[in-house]
C-alpha cells in the first residue's frame, strides 16, 4: 500500500535533486532553469499528495497557482537568458563572472 | 464578509494593478522618452494616491476581524499600512530618479514604471497576507517583476548578468520557501496563518521543525540575510543604479514585513524554535557585512555589504520576539530606506564630466573639493549608516538593541555593538577617500535637479532633525505592532 510517507519521499528526492542540479551543474544555464521546473514540480506532487491525505481541496488549488506562476517564471527566465546570449554569445555557467569579489 | 467590503479593504492595491495594466497598454502605443518620463511620473501620481488611501489605515490602529478582505485571505490592516507607506515612498523616489539615469543610456522606457508598479503591487499584498497562498503570490508578482528590472539595461553586459544570478537564485529561494509551505500545509492541515499557530500551539512535530527551517531560509534569501546573501552583492553592483535603490529599499521592506508576519503570527507559538536560528541569521549577516565589505572598490557594492549588514541589525529585533523588538524593527526600517535611498542616489550622482556614471571608490577622491555639497550629504549618509549620534542611523540602532537587552538578550546586544563598530570602519574609509585624498578629479559631472532634491529630503531626515519625527515614527510603529500581534 503507498501512503503519504511514500510521496512525500519521492518529492523530497526530486526536491534535492532539483537543488544540486543548480549548484552541481557546471555546464549550462538551460539545465538551471530545468532544475528550478524540477523543483516547483515536486513541491506540486508534496501539494497535492497532502491535499488528497487530508481530504481537503486547499492544496490543489495552490498547485493550480504554482504551475501557473512556474509558467510565468520560466517564460521571464528564458527571457534573461536570451537578452544575456545577445551580449556575451555563450550560457556556459562558467562564463557568468563579470562580477567578483 | 461583504464582497464590497473586501473591494474597499483592497482599493489601494486594485488602484495599483488597474493603472499598471492601463500604463501598460498606453505605453504600446506611445512610445519614446517623452512618453517614458510622462507614464513614470503617472506611476508616481498612482503611488501617492495609493499612500493616501492606506496612511488613514495606519492612524487609525486599525485590527482585528474588520481588517480581513476575500475569506480572510488578506488583512489591510495597521501593520500592512505602515510597510506599505515604507514601500510606496522608496518606490517613488526610485522612479523619480530614474528617467535621468536612463535616457543617458537612451534605455527609458515606459516598461520601467510599469514593472515598478507591479511590483509594488506583489509587495503590498506581501505585507497584507494572512494565508501562504497570498504570500506566494504576492511574493513572486514582484520577484518576476524584479528579475526584469535588473536585466533592465540592455546595452551593459553587468545588468544581464544582474538578472540571470537574481532569477536562479531567486527561484531557488521561492522554491524553498514553497517546500517549507507544502509541508506545513500538510502538517497543519490548513494555510491560513492563524490556523498555522492554532496547529502548532501544543509543539513543534518533526515535520512541522523541517517546514519552519525551509520557510525561514527561502524568506532569509529574499532579505539577503546571511547564509544566503551571495546574490547581493553582484546582483547590486550589476543591476542599473535606480533599480538597485529600489532592490535596496521597498523590496527589503516588504519581505521583512512578511517575515515578521510569518514568524511572528503563523510560528508565533513556536518562538523558541526560531529565536536561534534568527539570532544566527542576525550576528552573522552584521558581521559577514561588515567584514565583507572591507576589501570592496565598488560604491555599490559596498552598499550591497553595508544592507546585509543593517538586515543584521533588523534581525536582532525580530529575534527578541516581542513587541518592543517589532517595532524597534519598523523604526529602523523606515530610517534604513531614507539612508539607503540617500547612499544611492548619492551614487547617482556620481558622474563623470561627460556624465558617465562613476562607481570606483577611488574616483571619490577629493570630492569634497570639487563637489562639496554632494560630498556632504554622503557623508552624513555613511556616519548615519555607521550610526555615529547625533544622526538618527544611531537611533535606529539605539532602539534595536535597547529592545534586545529588555528582552534579556545581552550576549547578542553586545556582539551586535562590536559588529557595528567593525562596520563603521568601511564606511569611514569613504568618507576619508573623500575628505582627505588627494582630488582624482573624476566625478566632477553635474547632477540632476531632481536627484538633488531626493538627496536632500533624505540627509534632512537623517539629520538631528530627524528627531523631531521619532517620537511619531515611535507611536506609529506601536500601533502597527498592536495591530500584527492582535490578529494572531
Amino acid at each position: 500500500m503507498i501512503g503519504i510517507e511514500h510521496y512525500v519521499a519521492v518529492s523530497s528526492i526530486l526536491f534535492v535533486l532539483g537543488v544540486l542540479g543548480i549548484f552541481l551543474n557546471r555546464k549550462n544555464v538551460i539545465v538551471i532553469l530545468m532544475a528550478i521546473e524540477l523543483i516547483l514540480l515536486s513541491v506540486n506532487l508534496n501539494l497535492v499528495a497532502f491535499s488528497s491525505f487530508l481530504q481537503d481541496l486547499t492544496g490543489q488549488i495552490f498547485a493550480m497557482f504554482v504551475l501557473t506562476v512556474a509558467a510565468g517564471e520560466a517564460a521571464i527566465g528564458l527571457a534573461i537568458l536570451v537578452i544575456y546570449f545577445r551580449d556575451r554569445g555563450t550560457i556556459a555557467v562558467d562564463d557568468v563572472n563579470r562580477m567578483k569579489g | 464578509m461583504d464582497w464590497l467590503q473586501s473591494l474597499r479593504l483592497a482599493a489601494p492595491e486594485i488602484l495599483l494593478s488597474l493603472s499598471g495594466l492601463v500604463i501598460l497598454l498606453a505605453s504600446a502605443w506611445a512610445n519614446g522618452p517623452r512618453a517614458a518620463r510622462l507614464a513614470t511620473w503617472l506611476a508616481v501620481v498612482v503611488l501617492a494616491v495609493a499612500g493616501a488611501m492606506t496612511a488613514p489605515v495606519l492612524f487609525a490602529g486599525a485590527k482585528g476581524p474588520e481588517t480581513l478582505a476575500f475569506s480572510g485571505l488578506f488583512a489591510a490592516d495597521a501593520f500592512a499600512a505602515a510597510a506599505k507607506l515604507l514601500i510606496y515612498a522608496a518606490a517613488g523616489a526610485s522612479l523619480l530618479v530614474a528617467p535621468a539615469f536612463f535616457e543617458r543610456f537612451r534605455a527609458m522606457r515606459a516598461e520601467y514604471p510599469v514593472l515598478v508598479l507591479f511590483a509594488v503591487l506583489g509587495m503590498s499584498m506581501m505585507v497584507s497576507a494572512t494565508n501562504l497562498l497570498t504570500l506566494y503570490i504576492g511574493l513572486e508578482l514582484n520577484s518576476l517583476a524584479a528579475y526584469v528590472l535588473a536585466a533592465f539595461l540592455k546595452t551593459d553586459d553587468r545588468s544581464a548578468e544582474a538578472g540571470l544570478k537574481y532569477f536562479v537564485l531567486g527561484s531557488l529561494a521561492s522554491g524553498i520557501l514553497l517546500f517549507g509551505m507544502s509541508l506545513t500545509y500538510g502538517f497543519t492541515g490548513t494555510t491560513d496563518f492563524a490556523g498555522i499557530a492554532t496547529a502548532f500551539k501544543d509543539g513543534l512535530p518533526a515535520g512541522g521543525a523541517f517546514a519552519l527551517v525551509f520557510v525561514l531560509a527561502g524568506l532569509a534569501f529574499k532579505i539577503s540575510a546571511v547564509p544566503f546573501h551571495m546574490w547581493t552583492p553582484d546582483v547590486y553592483e550589476g543591476a542599473p543604479t535606480p533599480v538597485t535603490t529600489f532592490f535596496a529599499s521597498a523590496p527589503k521592506v516588504a519581505a521583512l514585513g512578511l517575515t515578521m508576519i510569518v514568524s511572528l503570527k503563523a510560528f508565533g507559538t513556536q518562538a523558541p524554535a526560531w529565536q536561534p536560528i534568527v539570532i544566527f541569521a542576525a550576528l552573522a549577516s552584521v558581521y559577514w557585512g561588515a567584514l565583507g565589505a572591507i576589501g570592496q572598490t565598488n560604491i555599490k557594492r559596498l552598499l550591497a555589504y553595508s544592507s546585509i549588514n543593517n538586515v543584521g541589525f533588523l534581525l536582532i529585533g525580530l529575534a527578541t520576539a516581542t513587541p518592543a523588538g517589532a517595532s524597534a524593527m519598523l523604526v529602523y526600517l523606515a530610517i534604513y530606506v531614507a539612508m539607503t535611498i540617500g547612499g544611492f542616489v548619492a551614487v547617482l550622482m556620481l558622474k563623470d564630466s561627460e556624465g558617465n556614471p562613476v562607481e570606483a571608490i577611488s574616483d571619490l577622491a577629493g570630492l569634497s573639493r570639487e563637489r562639496k555639497v554632494l560630498a556632504a550629504s554622503l557623508a552624513v549618509v555613511m556616519f548615519s549608516l555607521a550610526g555615529i549620534p547625533p544622526l538618527l542611523g544611531f537611533w535606529g540602532k539605539l532602539v534595536v538593541f535597547q529592545s534586545a537587552v529588555q528582552a534579556g538578550m545581552f550576549p547578542v546586544a553586545v556582539l551586535g555593538v562590536l559588529g557595528s563598530v567593525v562596520g563603521a570602519f568601511y564606511y569611514l574609509k569613504v568618507v576619508k577617500v573623500m575628505y582627505f585624498d588627494e582630488p582624482a578629479g573624476k566625478a566632477l559631472g553635474k547632477s540632476d535637479g531632481v536627484h538633488q532634491t531626493i538627496l536632500a529630503l533624505c540627509v534632512l531626515f537623517l539629520s538631528p532633525l530627524g528627531y523631531l519625527v521619532v517620537k511619531c515614527l515611535t507611536a506609529l510603529a506601536d500601533l502597527a505592532v498592536a495591530a500584527l500581534l492582535t490578529a494572531a
